[in-house]
Formats: C-alpha cells, sequence, structure tokens
C-alpha cells in the first residue's frame, strides 16, 4: 500500500481505506527493509507515528489537505527542531537544531508526515552522494552505481518507492541530476520561490529547496506546500503561490513550444543512449502537439568554469560560521583560539568541502578577485542573458539532464573536475535563477535517463503541466527497481 | 594557473583549515587542476559585461531597524561545544 503516489495516498486516505498510521508503519518497515540503500542518515519512527495520530485525527475532523497523513522525508539539510540536522558532515554530527526550517514548517502545516532526514553529499558538494560523512547512498537501479547528489538519499528513497517524495535543493543540479540518474521527478523552483529560512546554506545566490517525487503531478501537490514568502529569508520573492495542481491541466503539450539548444544536442561527453532517448521523448511531445524549434546557448560552455568559481566563493563565506565555538565539531585540546579554528575546520570538514572552501579563499582573495569572481560573474550575465533571447521564441527548453546514466561508485572520486562535468546541463539554470525539472525519459543499459525542462522565471505551473502531459503519454515515471534482500 | 603545498598551505591558514602535509599535495594537484579548469574565462571578451550579482537582479529587502527576535540565549548555548555563565569560552587570547 505505501509505495504509491501521493495523489493516490490522498486518495486512499480520505476513502478511509487505510489510516495515516497504518500507512506510516508500513513505510517505516519497507525503510528498515531497504536499509542497505542507506538512504536516512536518521529514522524518526516516534515522532513520525505521532505526526500520524495526528494527521489520522484532522482527517476525522474532515479537515485535511492532499498530504495530510502522506509521509515524506526531509534531505538533512533542513533544520528539524529536535531532531539531529547533520548536512552530511562530521561538523554537524551532533547538531540538534532549536528551530524548523521554512520547508519543514510548510508541510507539517499541510499535515505530511516526516519520516526521516535523507543521506546527502557533505554541505550539497557533490554529485554523487560519495562525500557524505555517513558514506554514500545507492541507487536502487543498481547498488554498485550511485544516485547522484547531492540530493542523493533522497532520489534513491523514492526510486525505491520507500516514500512518494521528499525535499531536496539544488545549487548546480542537486535535485535534477540524482532525479535523472534515479528514474524520479525532480523541480527545482526559481531562484526565491520557496523561502531558504533554516536551510543550510551552501552558494547563496544559486541555492533553492524543491521538491522530488514519481510524478509531475505531486511534484504540483508538494511545491504548492513548499512555496511562499516568508520574511525570514531576505532573498525568497513576495508572489502568490499558483494551485499548481489545478493548473495541470491547463498547461498541456497542445501548441507548447519546445527550444531545442543545439549545444545540449550533438555534444561530446553524452552517452549516445541518452542522447537516442532525449530525441525519442522530444518526438512524443511533438506527436502531442508541440512545436518544436532549434535555438542556441552559446556559452553553455562556460557555464561550469563560472559555477566552479562563484560557488566555492561563496561556500568560503557561508562556512566561515563554523568555528567550533557556538556550535558544531570543537577539536580537543586547543593550544589557542587559531589552533581550534583550524584543527576544529580540519577535522569537521571532509576533503570536498576543504577543497572548495580553499578555491573560494583563493578566488577571493587580494590580487585575484578581479580575475576570478568578478569575471564569472560577468560571464554569469552573459549565461542568463542567453535564456533571456531564447525565452523571447520558445515557452520551455529541453534536452538530456545528465549527459550519462548513472556511474559507478568511485569511478569519478579521485578526479574533481570529471566529477563536475556530470552538471554541464543543470549548472547554467542556477547561474540564471530559472525553473527546471527532470522527468524519467528512457533508459539505457537497464539505468535511468532523465529528461530536463527548463522555463521562464516563475512559470513552473506551465512547466509541470508540459511534464504532466508527457507522463500521460509515457510510462517511464511508473517503472521501478526491483529490490532484493 | 599552478599551486604548490606552499601555496596550499598559505590557503589553507586564510581559511584556518588544519591541512597535514600529506594531504597538502593532493590539494596542490586537485587545485591546479581546477584553476586551470576555470582559466578558460581568461580567454572570453567581457568588455562592457556589468557582473551579475543576483540572479532576479533584485536588491534585498530593508527592515526597521528595530530588535525582531527574543532572547534566547539559553536555548541558542545549549548547542556550544563550552560555554560557562553565558559566555562562550575559547582558549584565552589576552594572557
Amino acid at each position: 500500500m505505501y509505495d504509491r503516489t501521493i495523489a493516490e495516498l490522498s486518495s486512499a486516505l480520505s476513502r478511509r481505506e487505510c489510516s495515516s498510521v497504518e500507512l506510516t508503519q508500513a513505510t517505516l518497515a519497507a525503510i528498515e527493509q531497504a536499509s542497505g540503500l542507506n538512504a536516512f542518515i536518521t529514522i524518526t519512527a516516534e515522532q513520525a507515528l505521532a505526526e500520524a495520530e495526528a494527521a489520522d485525527a484532522r482527517r476525522a475532523d474532515g479537515e485535511a489537505g492532499p498530504l495530510t497523513g502522506v509521509p515524506i522525508a526531509h534531505k538533512d539539510i533542513f533544520c528539524t527542531e529536535g531532531v539531529r540536522t547533520s548536512c552530511g558532515s562530521r561538523m554537524l554530527d551532533t547538531f540538534v537544531p532549536p528551530y524548523d526550517a521554512f520547508v519543514v514548517e510548510q508541510l507539517r502545516a499541510a499535515g505530511a508526515v516526516m519520516v526521516g532526514k535523507t543521506n546527502m553529499d557533505e554541505f550539497a558538494m557533490g554529485s554523487s552522494n560519495e562525500t557524505s560523512w555517513y558514506g554514500p547512498a545507492r541507487n536502487p537501479w543498481d547498488p554498485t552505481t550511485v544516485p547522484g547528489g547531492s540530493s542523493g538519499g533522497s532520489a534513491a528513497a523514492v526510486a525505491a518507492r520507500l516514500v512518494p517524495a521528499a525535499t531536496g535543493t539544488d545549487t548546480g543540479g542537486s535535485i535534477r541530476q540524482p532525479a535523472a540518474l534515479t528514474g524520479i521527478s525532480g523541480l527545482k523552483p526559481t531562484y526565491g520561490r520557496i523561502s531558504r529560512y533554516g536551510m543550510i546554506a551552501f552558494a547563496s545566490s544559486l541555492d533553492q529547496a524543491g521538491p522530488m517525487a514519481t510524478t509531475a503531478e505531486d511534484l504540483a501537490l508538494m511545491l504548492g506546500a513548499m512555496a511562499g514568502f516568508d520574511e525570514r529569508d531576505s532573498t525568497c520573492v513576495d508572489q502568490s503561490v499558483p494551485n499548481y495542481h489545478g493548473l495541470l491541466a491547463e498547461h498541456g503539450l497542445k501548441g507548447l513550444r519546445i527550444g531545442l539548444p543545439r549545444e545540449y544536442f550533438n555534444t561530446e561527453g553524452v552517452d549516445p543512449e541518452v542522447a537516442s532517448a532525449i530525441e525519442t521523448a522530444v518526438a512524443a511531445m511533438e506527436a502531442a502537439g508541440a512545436q518544436l524549434k532549434e535555438i542556441s546557448l552559446p556559452n553553455t560552455e562556460l557555464a561550469v568554469p563560472v559555477y566552479y568559481v562563484i560557488a566555492p566563493a561563496e561556500a568560503s563565506s557561508n562556512l566561515s560560521r563554523f568555528d567550533g565555538v557556538r556550535y558544531g565539531h570543537r577539536c580537543s585540546d586547543p593550544v589557542d583560539l587559531e589552533d581550534l579554528y583550524k584543527r576544529s575546520r580540519g577535522e569537521g570538514f571532509g576533503e570536498e568541502v576543504k577543497r572548495r572552501i580553499m578555491v573560494g579563499t583563493y578566488a577571493l582573495s587580494a590580487g585575484y578577485y578581479d580575475a576570478y569572481y568578478l569575471k564569472a560573474q560577468q560571464v554569469r550575465r552573459m549565461i542568463r542573458d542567453d535564456f533571456a533571447r531564447a525565452f523571447d521564441e520558445v515557452d520551455v527548453i529541453a534536452g538530456p539532464t545528465a549527459p550519462t546514466t548513472a556511474f559507478g561508485l568511485g569511478a569519478k572520486a579521485d578526479d574533481p573536475v570529471q566529477m563536475y562535468l556530470s552538471d554541464i546541463f543543470t549548472i547554467a539554470v542556477n547561474l540564471a535563477g530559472l525553473p527546471a525539472l527532470s522527468i524519467p525519459a528512457g533508459f539505457g543499459g537497464g539505468k535511468p535517463i532523465g529528461l530536463q525542462l527548463i522555463g521562464n522565471y516563475f512559470d513552473e505551473a506551465r512547466l509541470l503541466g508540459a511534464a504532466h502531459g508527457y507522463q500521460q503519454i509515457t510510462d517511464w515515471h511508473m517503472q521501478r527497481p526491483s529490490l532484493e534482500g | 594557473m599552478s599551486i604548490d603545498a606552499a601555496e596550499v598551505a598559505k590557503i589553507a591558514h586564510l581559511a584556518r583549515l588544519a591541512v597535514t602535509e600529506a594531504d597538502g599535495e593532493t590539494h596542490a594537484r586537485n587545485l591546479s587542476s581546477i584553476l586551470a579548469f576555470v582559466e578558460r574565462l581568461s580567454e572570453v571578451d567581457t568588455s562592457g559585461v556589468e557582473p551579475l550579482a543576483h540572479p532576479l537582479e533584485m536588491t534585498q529587502r530593508l527592515r526597521r531597524d528595530v530588535v525582531s527576535e527574543v532572547d534566547q540565549r539559553e536555548r541558542f548555548q545549549a548547542l556550544a561545544p563550552a560555554t560557562a555563565d553565558g559566555h562562550y569560552l575559547v582558549p584565552r587570547v589576552i594572557e
């Protein structure tokens, strides 16, 4: 029963076919059985059952919304009052936040039941979930491969149908790339669409929270609950939240103008199986009434270099708060204040995090600022302007989410630049602040392939409608891995 | 731009990160390859292009300069590794 979509569970709950307590118990048992995936860092069984009981009471009182009583999981980057929030790092291994993140508050208010906190790359820095202090989460389609990252635990949990939906965050592709690699749907909303209050910061001009689920319909239900204005995040945008779920049918594929950037197709480094699946997907959308148009995003190749200046620079500043004094890991027996800072941070952070802090420190240091950070911000504008020109002619932009299917554990661990290139199609979207989603669009060698759709600012409803339209004519999103042992 | 172990030590000091000598070599190699990778930005003609700091080019909201938080010192200090009498404890700074 537990392994259904939110829409299905919601209607089962409202027809009293099961209670939220029963559903939550089944979910917790499934998570336990799939512990080999290492999808969760913390399981909150007791709290979940209490929340489920409260949800059942709400339903009995006739006060239920679509998410009331539905089990979900939160990426361990969102602060949860009274529940350890590690961000995948030894630095925060014992950190128990004194407050809830906005997203956590919103989903709780909607009645969703949190069953646990999911695994992730340390401080969201990674594309494979291998930088987690708690060990890598595994891809349910093939446990010898990675689930992608950084929201790898959320992706693995949803792909294995342990929970119908989970939260994620996306700074350079951290929702969309793992969604693609595990065969689920994931949405990165417009920058500022969802308050980041209580979401541990990585790169503040890029970070955005979003939902991960099996269908576009469920993404719409989740986004409707997660989005909203909150004055505690000075970068979130005060715009009304449309009824994303209600608008699904209004924005179909018929008449949709889809741009196909020539830089995303026939590109070196894209698996032939990925390229052919995306071409088939696009052809199916055309057959359903969409209009295809070749476009150009000429600065595509520069997105990854720009990102690897801007994101580390912002990270080096954001992560300076971890000082061993106020919260987080503190080294033992520091001899002086400098020793306290250096060893607490040296012991608390893993290699990839240290690497990025150092790249950022270097890029921002005197004498290098103009050559790196300022230059990267200039090229960032050029990349954004490419998209603005494209959206004069088309409604959405389509292409592969990731250049390959899931790669093996350890395959790219020793080569940071190769790892960074797995985000080549997702990163530009964060630089421009646009919304984009990834949906399942086929298989290569038995491993899922993701189709990315990029939309204009605050055009999530159109993106979700297009994805929903595609899922009405295909069944890739319904394929599920067979779990053994 | 190539970075050597001595340079890594300097950057690590600026970032207040303890890095062992052995790790210093690995970091030097990785940082060099990352910097070589981003180096291609220097070839791009950006004359006359305004730097973009915020994707939506919005300015941050301001609020009135009044107290908006209640005092929760005890709650927050409960998270700290070492406190006494409402203070955070660090090694002696002034002799």
